[in-house]
């Protein structure tokens, strides 16, 4: 089945490019047989951007493979991805394309007429010109170094396009940044419907499992890395999930694919699976499961048609796998619970009293219990996490200088970073970091056999379900809205605006405690609670409306 | 089984009125409001990216554990967060007002003299490194190191800096740093002081004889020339500069030259330039007293010194001088000195105070004249003196610890509070009972004054004797 997929992707693929006769591109016989000029005399070569990225999609998928996914997805999706968008856009497997010159601006020593050549753009026109923060734009050592040179000296980077590359119109090609690298990888790791979300792919990215920060390290000694290249390889920050979901959108459209394969019930994707998954992460019973279960069915979120990926049908609202299951528990938490800080505490009271006077027949779940300790443990990783965020270390030993002047002040600044540390660190008292931790898929980790209680996996639910008409549902009568109406997503960015002195504390606990496994900012997941809620209680609100409307008339 | 929700839906269209959802307040629908044209960028509220952890960040955060560790004086755990700010050198921050070069310079020198790891050599090595780390603090830094090396007792190596450090150049630096240029000027003029002062010692002790001192002796001038110079430099600008004022009066009195260092004195301690500064009038009177001025010209100095410190531990000596004085002004002046000295409640239990006072008071009952400088001086102490010095708290208290304190003290107390007074009335009959001599002496003088006591709190009707 998988085989079939990646099968027709290549076809597809291939059919696009046979249509190129690029046996006469000069450019694409350069590189595959492997012959560069050797004009530079520091050992250097002449090198594209896109071959950059290349060798860093390279890797990463490398580091995926070493973490267990198929080797499928190196060898034959994500390449057959990037040769299709090098194509789309044009940098390869192409004829050259008109009305460019790839030709290195290279570095004059003599000021030139600015006059001559109004096309010039000048630095800071080109500093300016990045889609990331922009976090090297701080660094005014560049342009002040530059500046010292001339007004308007050439741009000077190490790759043959690296001004070409920042200069390009953002509209017409997706242009290759580092976030970007992992929207492809996403990208193929959701084609083969690997057991990877986005959100640990991105948390494997930031404890160091899948390289991104600094990865540059690894390109080839002949590869020189500076000036403009900085801009375009350095990160000065960890991806943001927004971001490379909506790039990962964008590129599904550029590339033309067709519709994704299908996300069933038996994928890991599923939010049946998803949400087995993250009950046991946040060791909640798995009775819960029974209720998630019926939630996602009731409103239609686990249907193929939903869940698949299809580009370019802007009317279906893209779905966040993790996020939505994390939405749906959390949803459920409400019906059983009603969260509005006190009916949950009356029921675990409850259930407290039964468990006290009751052995038999095993524990009834109680609220409190786990609150106390999901929260401590909660508090602990929180602060291990953010004492780690403080730690992150974002330089490395190969030097990063913008020019060959800067070159010695970077060495010696780099030599007295080092010194530093040493001495500091000789202080320090303590081991130097451990080797980073395995990967793992779980955060929090809860066992049955610890006998102080501490795991609720097989907790009842009995103590807050009731029988009526032969069916179980829920003691719990009420349910409050997180929002009356949803926002316009396209305007707002959001559906629904979180704040959280606006909600009961329970609840914010619970978004809290998903927004910790799943590194994403609380709100995210409010969003789509809002949506589930809106789905699941669309009939009344539809009826609502229309009360109203007929009251008004 | 799916059912569930819909058989609420009866329930809750009943309980629906009453119980809505509670939607918090920055959800409800609001009227529509008619606003001119947003330029698109505005449509957005917040980036969402304001969470995103980026170096600056990242950075931020670690500067802030590094100031928890070290305000709990977790040295190792400040200098473990420190290994990973180092890296911030690497990255420019001109726009900042603290630059990271700054803030590791502080912050490395705090747990380098703290952490018990740490030896004089990490910290002269951190040093020099922070000094070529920034231009614009050289001087600062070397200021400071050079400190650090004096409480350290490294005086020569102190000394070796502060030479290298005078003789640095650098452009327009120079000129933007002359402030601590002079600094570093005085403080090496200063370890010439020192130097010079032990080579004094040195020859005094051997004797006046033997010429293989002659080279000391040499070595003596010089440093005297090399200090005096640096010491008046510094003097010249308003300041506090305490030390500096005492070494250099000190060197000029050794060489005679008296008149230098009295212009000195008098410069430092009346030139309105100069930050007002008690220890000035101190070293005045000090240096008036070596030189056997006349009282005049010392109680002048002194009095300065009374207006600006009234509690000042020279005011015995004041108040001493004052009252052997012929003048009655100037006695008049020691009765308030006295007075406003004990004002304060450090002088509380000082017995050197009180019998000052007491033998004063004491003077005048008996003479029966000036009963009206009393009435003065406790006219605008009468309402509080009696709780703060002459409680019977504080009675009993004086009696058990101090003898002497409370036969002075209550013999005050009976002058100015009656025979009737708490504290003298305790005392001196804890005094009789103990068989003291003197304090039944006292109990019958005061017993026999207390008609002054009467006049002075202005009881009797009697016209006051000038």
């Amino acid at each position: 089945m998988e085989a079939d997929i990646i099968a027709d992707l290549a076809t597809m693929l291939l059919r696009e490019v046979v249509n190129t006769d690029f046996m006469t591109n000069s450019r694409v016989q350069t590189i595959s047989k492997g012959s560069r000029k050797q004009e530079k005399t520091d050992g250097g070569c002449e090198w594209y951007v896109c071959e950059g990225f290349q060798l860093i999609l390279k890797k990463q998928a490398e580091a995926l493979e070493a973490l267990g996914v198929c080797s499928q997805m190196k060898d034959e999706v994500l390449y057959s991805f990037w040769r299709c968008y090098l194509q789309k856009s044009k940098q390869a497997y192409c004829n050259r394309p008109a009305g460019e010159t790839v030709k290195a601006l290279s570095v004059r020593e003599s000021s030139t007429d600015v006059d001559s050549e109004p096309e010039r753009p000048s630095l800071l026109h080109l500093l300016s010109l990045s889609e990331s923060e922009g976090d090297l734009l701080t660094d005014c050592s560049f342009a002040s170094s530059m500046s010292k040179v001339s007004e308007s000296t050439s741009i000077y980077s190490g790759s043959v396009d690296g001004s070409l590359y920042l200069m390009k119109n953002q509209k017409e090609k997706l242009r290759m940044t580092m976030p970007t690298t992992l929207s492809f990888c996403y990208m193929a790791l959701l084609w083969l419907r690997e057991p990877i979300t986005l959100s640990e792919l991105l948390r494997f990215v930031v404890e160091g499992h899948i390289p991104y920060l600094n990865v540059f390290q690894h390109f080839p000694e002949k590869m020189k890395l500076c000036g403009l290249d900085l801009k375009i390889f350095c990160v000065e920050s960890w991806p943001v999930y927004e971001e490379v979901y909506n790039k990962m959108l964008e590129l599904a459209v550029f590339l033309d694919l067709p519709r994704f394969p299908d996300i069933t019930d038996s994928c890991f994707l599923h939010p049946d699976m998803l949400c087995i998954k993250y009950l046991m992460e946040a060791n909640l019973p798995d009775e819960l499961h029974n209720w998630t279960c019926r939630v996602v069915k009731k409103i239609g979120i686990g249907e193929v048609d939903f869940l698949t990926l299809v580009p370019g049908n802007k009317s279906t609202r893209k779905v966040k796998y993790d996020i939505l299951a994390a939405a749906v528990i959390v949803v459920v938490l409400k019906l059983l619970f009603l969260l509005d800080d006190h009916y949950e505490w009356l029921l675990s009271d409850l259930a407290e009293e039964r468990n006290k006077n009751n052995k038999e027949g095993g524990l009834y779940f109680e609220f409190k219990k786990w609150y106390e300790v999901v929260k401590h443990s909660l508090d602990v990783e929180q602060k291990k996490l953010d004492e780690e965020r403080a730690k992150y270390l974002w330089r490395c030993e190969k030097p990063l200088f913008y020019s060959v002047k800067n070159k010695s002040r970077v060495l010696k600044r780099r030599q007295m970073v080092v010194n530093l540390q040493n001495q500091f660190g000789k202080l320090s008292g303590s081991v130097r970091r451990a080797e980073k931790p395995n990967p793992s898929s779980f955060q929090l980790r809860w066992s049955e056999e610890n006998t102080d209680g501490s795991c609720f996996h097989g907790h009842s639910l009995k103590g807050i379900l009731q029988e009526k008409c032969g069916l179980l549902t829920a003691m719990n009568p009420d349910y409050w809205l997180c929002t009356v109406k949803l926002c316009n997503e396209k305007l707002c960015g959001h559906l629904a605006h979180y704040r959280e002195e606006d909600f009961p504390q329970s609840y914010h606990f619970v978004l809290r405690l998903f927004s910790f496994l799943l590194r994403i900012q609380p709100s995210y997941i409010h969003d789509e609670v809002c949506m589930i809620e809106h789905k699941l209680f669309n009939k009344k609100l539809y009826k609502k409306l229309k009360y109203n409307t007929v009251l008004r008339k | 089984m799916d059912s569930f929700l819909e058989e609420e839906e009866d329930e809750e269209a009943a309980v629906g009125r009453k119980r809505s959802p509670a939607a918090p307040a920055g959800s409800t629908l609001q009227p529509p409001l008619h606003l001119p044209f947003l330029p698109v960028l505005l449509h957005q509220p917040a980036s969402s990216h304001e969470n995103k952890v980026n170096f600056k960040k990242s950075k931020e955060a670690c500067l802030s554990y590094i100031q928890d560790a070290m305000l709990q004086k977790q040295w190792k755990r400040a200098a473990e967060f420190l290994t990973f700010y180092v890296e911030s050198l690497e990255k420019d921050y001109s726009r900042e007002p603290i630059s990271p070069s700054e803030m590791i310079w502080r912050i490395g020198t705090e747990i380098l003299c703290h952490h018990s790891h740490s030896s004089m050599k990490e910290f002269n090595c951190f040093v020099e490194q922070m000094k070529t780390l920034g231009v614009k603090r050289y001087l600062k830094v070397c200021l400071e190191h050079v400190f650090h090396l004096l409480c350290n007792g490294q005086i020569d190596e102190a000394y070796q800096n502060l030479s290298l450090a005078e003789s640095w150049r650098f452009g327009e630096q120079t000129a933007l740093q002359d402030k601590e240029m002079k600094l570093i000027q005085a403080y090496r003029g200063l370890l010439d002081y020192y130097s010079w002062s032990k080579q004094k010692n040195v020859l005094l002790e051997r004797g006046l004889d033997g010429f293989a001192d002659l080279s000391v002796e040499q070595e003596m001038h010089s440093c005297f020339r090399k200090a005096a110079v640096n010491l008046k430099e510094i003097i010249k600008i308003p300041g506090v500069w305490d030390l500096f004022v005492k070494c250099y009066v000190d060197l000029l009195e050794f060489y005679g030259d008296h008149n230098e260092a009295r212009q000195v004195l008098n410069e430092y301690a009346y030139n309105s330039k100069f930050p007002a500064n008690p220890n000035a009038h101190v070293y005045l009177y000090q240096f008036l007293k070596r030189q056997g001025e006349s009282k005049k010209s010392v109680i002048s100095a002194l009095k300065i010194l009374h207006d600006i410190v009234p509690s000042h531990e020279l005011m015995i000596d004041f108040n001493t001088m004052l009252q052997k004085s012929k003048k009655r002004k100037k006695r008049r002046l020691g009765l308030e000195v006295i007075f406003a000295a004990l004002d304060y409640a450090g002088w509380k239990e000082n017995v050197k105070a009180w019998s000052c006072l007491a033998r004063q008071v004491k003077q005048i009952v008996i003479s029966e004249k000036h009963l009206d400088w009393i009435k003065q001086e406790w006219n605008s102490r009468k309402d509080w003196w009696p709780a703060f010095h002459f409680s019977r708290y504080l009675a009993k208290r004086n009696w058990q610890e101090n003898k002497n304190l409370s036969y002075e003290k209550a013999l005050v107390a009976g002058i100015l509070l009656g025979k009737d007074g708490k504290y003298f009335k305790y005392v001196s009959h804890q005094g009789c009972k103990a068989q003291v001599k003197r304090f039944r002496i006292l109990k019958k003088f005061v017993n026999r004054r207390n008609p002054v006591y009467l006049r002075i709190s202005g009881l009797s009707d009697s016209s006051v004797q000038p």
